[in-house]
């Protein structure tokens, strides 16, 4: 379980994250939506370890991860897999030796077993004859299927991912979401999911939670989400223009 | 905490101050990621491919540019000293008079400086481009340390071609000497040479040996951690490489002289 207690992160006095409080349970599917801009990946890089939080706790198994550092940050890490926003590929490698890249070097496993696992993750998501490509020279859309069989092709526990499908077409939209559907029904691993894909997500989703200005306005299971009274919430899930704005 | 505003005569003090502030702290940083690489370096697992990739990418795709370098500084001077030398009747010393410049001085600084404009830059581009599309941060969240993975294999591979980079160059330099000396000039190849094994000793050598291993650290260090410190987009990998470029190359020729004013 993912449990996280008044977060706070400010950017040279600039509060993005005010005051995050969150909990993720063990083998759900939890999607973030909000604002672009609104520090939803600020607060998926709290998760991961790669930012600490002016104040605030981040649970992850009971250990506070703000307090963590080195090799018992680490520890926590290896249960992750992380698909970044941009993907994140390593550009000097084949989109294979990609996937291939974490079962070698944070597994150790032996070469035929690399092999297999590589082949059964790339036929996964739908690339089995990506070959010996690099990342540069194929699709975005591809990309982005190449990084999810990346972050799950060690099996881990918890997966994040920021906007695995953000500028793809709706089939694709569509194929990655049953993808992450069906690869969560096969390894049960626990997700934490930040999407702008509505209404897309409520189908896939087991909670929703709306981050707007620095806090989590309203979670809950995607029907009382879709059914919200909260101005900011139907405002967003209807995409109507900012009176503000 | 709070801040008392300063009266107005302090104020200039007070930017000084915080300028002062802003370059311990990160000297402080750039040492620190110093002491973290070598931290990385002697700790196992050791990582040989990317080694044997950097070494490549460092020292073996530098191997022209050195060629042509080492081959017209030991021309040039071979011109230069013959000219100066025949004013005194004192043509025979060209030989330890080239080899000398280029092996204590001219070799390790300009083999150095070559490697930098041609790798060093191409490092911290390098980096910097995997810092802003977060495949950095894909190595860290997969409990991969960077540290390992991209910069301890660079620094050792500065260690190990910088020394051989100017080697090279030294012997081309010495053999572009002889060229215009003897071939061109009319020297006699005897002189040349013999004059040479008499001036030139173990401790000239190990001078530029010296020089070239602590270039080699300089230029890696100061270009993986201008790469691994990039912020703000294409804008700041620009500007990253060419402050790494400089910053090598002013170090480099700032340790120069600290070098050989207390080495023997
Ligand atoms: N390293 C940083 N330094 C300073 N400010 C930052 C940094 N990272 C993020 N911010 C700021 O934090 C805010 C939130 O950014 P974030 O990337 O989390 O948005 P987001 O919700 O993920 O948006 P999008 O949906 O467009 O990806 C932005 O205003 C951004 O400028
Ligand atoms: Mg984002």
């Amino acid at each position: 379980m993912i449990k996280v207690d008044g977060l706070r992160k400010s950017f040279h006095g600039q509060p993005v994250l005010r005051g995050i409080d969150l909990e993720v349970p063990d083998g759900s599917i939890t999607i973030i939506i909000g604002r672009s801009g609104g520090g939803k990946s600020v607060f998926l890089k709290h998760l991961l370890g790669l930012l600490r939080p002016d104040s605030g706790r981040i649970e992850v198994g009971g250990v506070d991860l703000a307090r963590l550092s080195g090799r018992r940050l680490d520890e926590v890490r290896k249960r992750y897999g992380v698909v970044f926003q941009g993907g994140a590929l390593f550009d000097s490698m084949t989109c294979r030796d990609n996937v291939a890249f974490p079962l070698r070097e944070k597994l150790r496993l032996p070469r035929p077993e690399i092999d297999k696992r590589v082949g059964t993750a790339l036929e996964r998501v739908g690339l089995a004859a990506i070959g010996d490509k690099y990342p540069e020279e194929v699709s975005g859309g591809m990309r982005k299927r190449v990084a999810i069989a990346r972050a799950l092709v060690t099996e881990p526990e918890i997966v994040f991912f920021d906007e695995p499908t953000t500028g793809l077409d709706p089939v694709l939209v569509n194929t990655i979401h049953q993808l992450i559907v069906d690869l969560h029904r096969h390894s049960r691993f626990t997700a934490v999911m930040v999407s702008h894909e509505i209404p897309e997500i409520f189908d896939i989703a087991d909670r929703v939670g709306m981050l707007h200005e620095g806090r989590i306005v309203e979670i809950g299971p995607p029907a009382a989400i879709q059914g919200s009274q909260n101005p900011i919430v139907r405002q967003f899930i209807r995409g109507e223009p900012d009176p503000q704005a | 905490m709070t801040e008392q505003p300063l009266a107005p005569a302090l104020r200039p003090f007070e930017g000084l101050g915080r300028w002062a502030i802003a370059i311990v702290e990160s000297l402080g940083r750039f040492g620190g990621f110093l002491a973290q690489a070598v931290a990385a370096l002697v700790t196992p697992p050791f990582k040989l491919w990317p080694l044997i990739g950097r070494i490549n990418y460092i020292g073996f795709r530098s191997l022209l540019i050195i060629l042509l370098t080492g081959a017209f500084t030991g021309m040039v001077l071979g011109l230069q000293i013959f000219l100066t030398l025949s004013r005194f009747g004192a043509e025979a010393f060209l030989g330890p008079a080239v080899a000398l410049s280029i092996i204590r001085e001219l070799g390790p600084v300009l083999a150095a400086l070559m490697v930098t404009g041609r790798a060093g830059s191409a490092l911290t581009a390098e980096l910097g481009i995997m810092r802003i599309t977060e495949q950095v941060d894909a190595l860290t969240v997969m409990a991969l340390s960077p540290m390992r993975y991209l910069v301890v294999p660079s620094l050792l591979a500065g260690l190990i071609t910088f020394p051989l980079m100017t080697a090279l160059f030294d012997l081309i330099g010495i053999f572009g000497g002889y060229l215009v000396g003897v071939e061109l000039l009319g020297l006699s190849q005897g002189t040349y040479w013999g004059e040479m094994q008499t001036f030139v000793n173990r401790g000239d050598i190990m001078i530029g040996f010296w020089k070239s291993l602590s270039f080699g650290v300089i230029v890696t260090w100061v270009c993986t951690y201008k790469g691994f410190h990039v912020s703000r987009g294409a804008e700041g990998v620009a500007q990253a490489t060419t402050q790494a470029v400089v910053l090598s190359s002013v170090l480099i020729l700032v340790w120069d002289y600290f070098l050989g004013s207390v080495l023997p």
